[in-house]
């Protein structure tokens, strides 16, 4: 049983957080958003943005910093325009967001299949080198826990890092206490001398940023060639995780790797013969994200409690004038 | 100091003034962009011109991707009406695929007329049962329809996959996955030299037309889309009109499916949308979800992918620049309702000094 954990498990599990990462990310990246009181459906398009930017950068320069800033430049200007059509021209969020992610796929597609198609960055060791997997010494000696969880790439530990950071942001800090308030009341906070369109701005664009960072692990971590829309749906998870997070960013950290799990049944089990049900067809299990998060949909719709409503005036656009 | 207001009533005129005027800016925004991307615009958009609207051939090529679009837009654009975001429409125009393809593999002798009617139902039926799943969450347990529609589409995509890699795979592909050319009496007919599906996609649309505008349902559908209250306190049976207008939505977009399927493709493959279910989305919002007007914005939007497929070899451009120039077009009109719903005023009034305090938190 133990060397079953050990040799089996262990490495499931692994990969479920390395799968996790990203949408970890990218689930943050929507959180920060939804706080302002701006539901950002364009995650998959700044996401494919970001993925792309990283792809090239990757590819010309061979420095992961400049790669992860680059992706994320893509995500923030994705957020740009989301936020100048909200926030200043007061736009439906549903829509802006609905088409940022068209347009992000259309981009990502457009400058993959001209520049980045029939490239690999295996070559560049600098990238490659800094985003692998690091087995943090001492640590990933302990047993199970060991490499699963300090057998992680730097997505991961930015991931939790980000988490916890904005976890603190918003609970313990004024600027993260007024972010509350334009979220759950932009007329109070702007009675209160709060420049509601500038924390809205300042916060969808940190949102583009992560989402970006988060699509570059699929471009440049998860495989090292350009596929079209490599991201597969991961952007639309992560917004149905923000929900399920109920807007907090520590819970979105189980909530991530909970879909890591699943994402990470596609590698491992793959042609493999289990007991009873014998070999599972891999394309039932490429479904099962997808089937596991509308599960989840219901599930968070049927256990509303009080305490987990999003954002009083999340979706709503704000006109000052008319307070 | 500028000021923005609130404005009450903009005439009609205005507007598509406006609107029209967001356009012309989204093409000078696409221009750019085009430029900034190594590629003369000038050049980009006379190519896509000549080769959507100019050549035979390629009008062809246009109408053949505006009768799925027009049939898509129109099925959204029922669910829209409802407020209710249906983005499935990708999904549930593979599920008509299936349907399309289940009638052909199993009854593969019916004649002609028999077969294609049968076909279109089953589709319908079909993705009507496929759009029922959101809408049965919605009202039962109100999980959020945007991103359960959304889930759809990949599950259908992959199931396609499934059907194609296993119970329906032909032997003709030399081990490749696919589905079984369909056989004569399953494709539809031709008229003009498109199949005859522009003309379905016409009709439709006046059904359309007649169902939003002149039904008891489609008063319902709107009563319930401009505020849920209203409807409840008007007495209606709210889950029955969601399920209805949903499962009608998503049938509707099962017809493209089995209309591209059997008029198009001649076979379903798990890569024949083409994201035009996405464009849908575009093109119905675009529409302003008015049936005749989705006819006309359809038929340019098909134009715009046609004519980025035409450059393609002859400009080394992919086609994926009509997503970019569709993703600004909206961009543009989105934000142009600022300037029907608000007049910015500048007046050289002198500040008090509350406003100058209220300017600081703009």
């Amino acid at each position: 049983m133990i060397d079953f954990l050990l040799d089996q498990l262990a490495p499931f599990l692994q990969t479920a957080l390395r799968m996790g990462s990203p949408i970890l990310i990218a689930t943050l990246g929507g959180i920060i958003c939804e706080k302002a009181g701006h539901l950002n459906l364009g995650v998959e398009g700044m996401m494919l943005m970001g993925a792309i930017t990283a792809f090239m950068t990757a590819y010309n320069t061979n420095n992961i910093f400049l790669t992860l800033f680059a992706a994320g430049m893509a995500g923030l200007v994705g957020a740009l325009i989301y936020a100048f059509i909200t926030v200043t021209l007061r736009a439906n969020h549903t829509v802006t967001g609905l088409v940022l992610s068209i347009f992000g796929a259309g981009y990502a597609t457009y400058i993959g299949s001209t520049s980045a198609v029939g490239k690999s960055i295996a070559d560049k060791t600098n990238v490659v080198n800094a985003i692998q997997d690091i087995e943090i010494p001492y640590l990933s000696d302990i047993p199970f826990i060991g490499p699963v969880i300090f057998g992680q790439s730097i997505y991961f530990y930015l991931g939790i890092a980000v988490a916890v950071i904005m976890y603190l942001y918003l609970k313990k800090t004024k600027a993260g206490l007024n972010l509350r308030m334009v979220g759950e009341n932009p007329g109070a906070a702007d009675a209160s001398g709060i420049n509601v369109a500038l924390y809205k701005y300042i916060h969808i664009l940190a949102g583009g940023f992560l989402c970006g960072i988060a699509g570059s692990f699929y471009s440049i971590k998860l495989v090292r060639t350009w596929t079209s829309g490599p991201t597969a749906g991961d952007g639309w998870i992560a917004v149905a995780l923000i929900i399920f997070a109920t807007w907090n960013p520590l819970k979105a950290i189980f909530g991530s790797f909970f879909f890591g799990v699943f994402k990470g049944l596609q590698f491992k089990i793959q042609n493999v013969a289990l007991p009873v049900i014998g070999t599972i067809k891999p394309q039932y299990l490429e479904m099962l994200p997808y089937i596991m998060t509308v599960v989840v949909l219901v599930f968070i719709a049927v256990k509303k409690k009080r305490e987990n409503q999003p954002p009083n005036a999340l979706g709503a656009p704000y006109f000052r004038e008319e307070r | 100091m500028i000021k923005i207001v609130k404005q009450n009533e903009v005439s009609k005129k205005q507007s598509i003034l406006i609107m029209l005027g967001a356009i012309a800016i989204a093409f000078v925004i696409s221009g750019i962009v085009i430029a900034a991307f190594g590629k003369n615009p000038f050049q980009v958009f006379a190519g896509m011109v000549q080769g959507a609207l100019l050549k035979p051939y390629g009008i062809k090529q246009t109408l053949n991707k505006a009768i799925p679009l027009v049939v898509l837009s129109l099925g959204v654009s029922i669910a829209f009406k409802m407020k209710f975001w249906n983005i499935g429409a990708e999904g549930q125009f593979y599920f008509g695929a299936i349907g399309a393809t289940f009638c052909v593999t199993y009854f593969p002798n019916l004649p002609a007329y028999i077969l294609l009617p049968l076909m279109m139902v089953v589709a319908m039926l079909f993705a009507g049962i496929y759009a029922l799943i959101p809408a049965l969450l919605k009202v039962r347990f109100g999980a959020s329809e945007t991103l359960v529609t959304l889930m759809l589409n990949y599950i259908a995509v992959i199931f396609v996959d499934v059907l194609q890699s296993g119970v329906w795979k032909s032997a003709d592909y030399m081990g490749r996955n696919h589905v079984a050319k369909y056989p004569e009496n399953a494709l539809l007919p031709k008229l003009f030299g498109v199949h005859i599906g522009w003309i379905f996609a016409l009709i439709l649309a006046v059904i359309v037309y007649i169902l939003l505008k002149k039904t008891k349902l489609g008063y319902e559908i709107s009563v319930l889309g401009e505020n849920e209250r209203t409807a409840r306190y008007a007495g209606m049976n709210v889950t029955k009109i969601v399920i209805l207008a949903a499962v009608l939505s998503g049938g509707i977009c099962g017809i493209a499916g089995m209309l591209q399927a059997t008029g198009y493709e001649g076979t379903m493959t798990d890569t024949m949308s083409g994201g035009f279910g996405f464009t849908a989305i575009i093109t119905a919002w675009l529409a302003n979800l008015s049936a005749p007007i989705i006819i006309v914005v359809s038929f340019l939007f098909a134009a715009l992918l046609r004519g980025s497929e035409a450059i393609e070899s002859s400009m080394k451009m992919s086609p994926a620049i009509a997503e970019i120039i569709q993703g600004i077009i909206l961009f543009c009109v989105l934000g142009s309702h600022f300037f029907t719903n608000y007049k910015v005023i500048i007046s050289k009034r002198v500040k008090t000094s509350a406003e100058k305090g209220a300017e600081k938190n703009d």
